[in-house]
């Protein structure tokens, strides 16, 4: 077997891996998708005036942050089948994902909400604003911006942690880095390819989350300019 | 067959993947703290070349995934002539990998210390490794230790990955009981709860000791 690199290969390779590139984004979109969604619900059960729905919700946001995402796929993807419910590789990937992704999300939500001052609510509940339209008009415009840079983060965490979606059968990259690799026996070329489209993709996101960021803190007078 | 016969046949087995997973979890944080401290001091220092290099480093290895580190460390690296045990690449991607990102928790922490403690330290008359030593490290610690509990939490779940390169850890030990057994409700919901454990009941309130102390030794914490 011939060592080194070698360009002719990773020529031959290129195409197969940016389609297969294609389909990490797209599971990345949907999975960050279900997470906002399921973040918010999160939420809903962390902020319900019942003792016992907090206590439950948290002890489930507890449990799913503190243990890997490489077994809950795992979990999701053999268990489910035998309670009947047969779903795809897919499907459950992004539910996994949904669901892990989702609690650090409410968390944000949470953190978001908690950085409107007081003062705001307590002014809305002086002008005997409805509820509803005190979260509309005052409260959610103001928390919103305080959540984009913790959204913007979990968005290239997700895409990070895409590549365990091969774990399961998700013909995403890292999935069809390792088949051409198996198939052709090198790896050299397929990892690093990985590697390197990784960095393209996430290093200018991870750059445009962090402007965000000192555009929030300046925008809230956290930081001068 | 009964979760507790399940247990019985089972459950040394997964015991023992849990040792492996601890051995990963110990060497890996070693590795990482000593890493960041070391990147964290470069991003700071005035030379462009180190600044540089650890700037670097830094986009690097958290750029690119860990799963991706981790394959590449174990079945690229033999290209190169550098065969590494799955037990080492392991270690040393996630050493690599989070040391990435605790170098920014230091040189976040290095910064947020007062100027002027810098200042009186020096009006004082402190030898340099005194005015490291005695004034700013103390300080640094109930700045970086919040942070970096939770980059150890999830240093926890990450060691998960190693099982992908063939380390017999905790995941290991239940995929292949799942493929012999097919109990994957038992095996994967027992792994599940062996790492809930390991964080919420050892780890972390080890973390929250290690904070608390920190932030006693500054005359900061409740007494």
């Amino acid at each position: 077997m011939e060592m080194g690199w070698r360009w002719d290969f990773a020529y031959e390779i290129l195409p197969q891996m940016l389609w297969a590139t294609l389909n990490t984004i797209i599971a990345a979109g949907v999975g960050y998708v279900i997470a906002l969604v399921v973040g918010l619900f999160f939420l809903l059960g962390q902020r319900t005036p019942s003792k016992i729905i907090n206590f439950i919700n948290r002890e489930i946001v507890e449990f799913i942050r503190s243990t890997p995402l490489l077994i809950q796929l795992f979990f999701v993807y053999f268990v489910l089948p035998q309670f009947g419910i047969k779903l795809s590789a897919w499907l459950c990937g992004m539910i996994t994902i949904g669901l892990h992704f989702g609690t650090y999300l409410s968390e944000v939500y949470r953190g978001a909400l908690e950085g409107v001052p007081k003062t705001q609510w307590e002014a809305c509940r002086a002008l005997n604003f409805s509820t509803v339209y005190t979260y509309r008009r005052i409260v959610l415009p103001q928390a919103f911006p305080i959540a984009i840079p913790g959204m913007g983060n979990y968005l290239v965490g997700i895409f990070k942690d895409t590549p365990l979606l091969s774990t399961i059968g998700v013909a995403e990259l890292f999935h069809a880095a390792t088949a051409v690799g198996g198939y052709n026996y090198r790896y050299l070329e397929p990892y690093t390819m990985v590697g390197i489209i990784f960095l393209i993709l996430s290093v200018p996101a991870a750059m445009w989350v962090r402007k965000l960021e000192t555009r929030v803190n300046v925008a809230q007078g956290k930081i001068k300019q | 067959m009964s979760y507790f016969a399940f247990l019985a046949e089972h459950g040394t087995t997964l015991l023992l993947g849990t040792v492996t997973t601890i051995k990963v979890l110990v060497c890996s944080i070693i590795l990482y703290v000593i890493i960041s401290m070391i990147f964290g001091l470069m991003r700071l220092s005035k030379n462009p070349i180190i600044q540089g290099t650890a700037t670097v480093y830094i986009e690097f290895f958290r750029g690119t995934s860990l799963l991706v580190q981790l394959f590449w460390a174990y079945y690229v690296l033999p290209f190169f002539g550098i065969s590494l045990e799955a037990f080492t690449a392991g270690v040393a991607a996630l050493g690599l990998n989070f040391g990435a990102y605790g170098a920014e928790i230091v040189r976040g922490g290095i910064l947020a210390v007062p100027k002027g403690q810098w200042e009186a330290a020096h009006a004082l008359n402190f030898s340099p490794v005194k005015r490291i030593k005695r004034i700013i490290i103390p300080q640094i610690f109930p700045i970086i230790l919040p942070p970096a509990a939770n980059l150890t939490v999830e240093l926890l779940k990450a060691t998960a990955l190693v099982a992908l390169v063939t380390v017999v850890d905790l995941t290991f030990e239940a995929k292949q009981i799942n493929s012999i057994t097919w109990l994957s409700a038992q095996c994967f919901g027992t792994a599940l709860l062996i790492y809930y454990f390991m964080s919420r009941f050892a780890l972390v309130p080890f973390l929250r000791w290690l904070e608390v102390l920190a932030a006693k030794k500054v005359g900061r914490g409740k007494v």
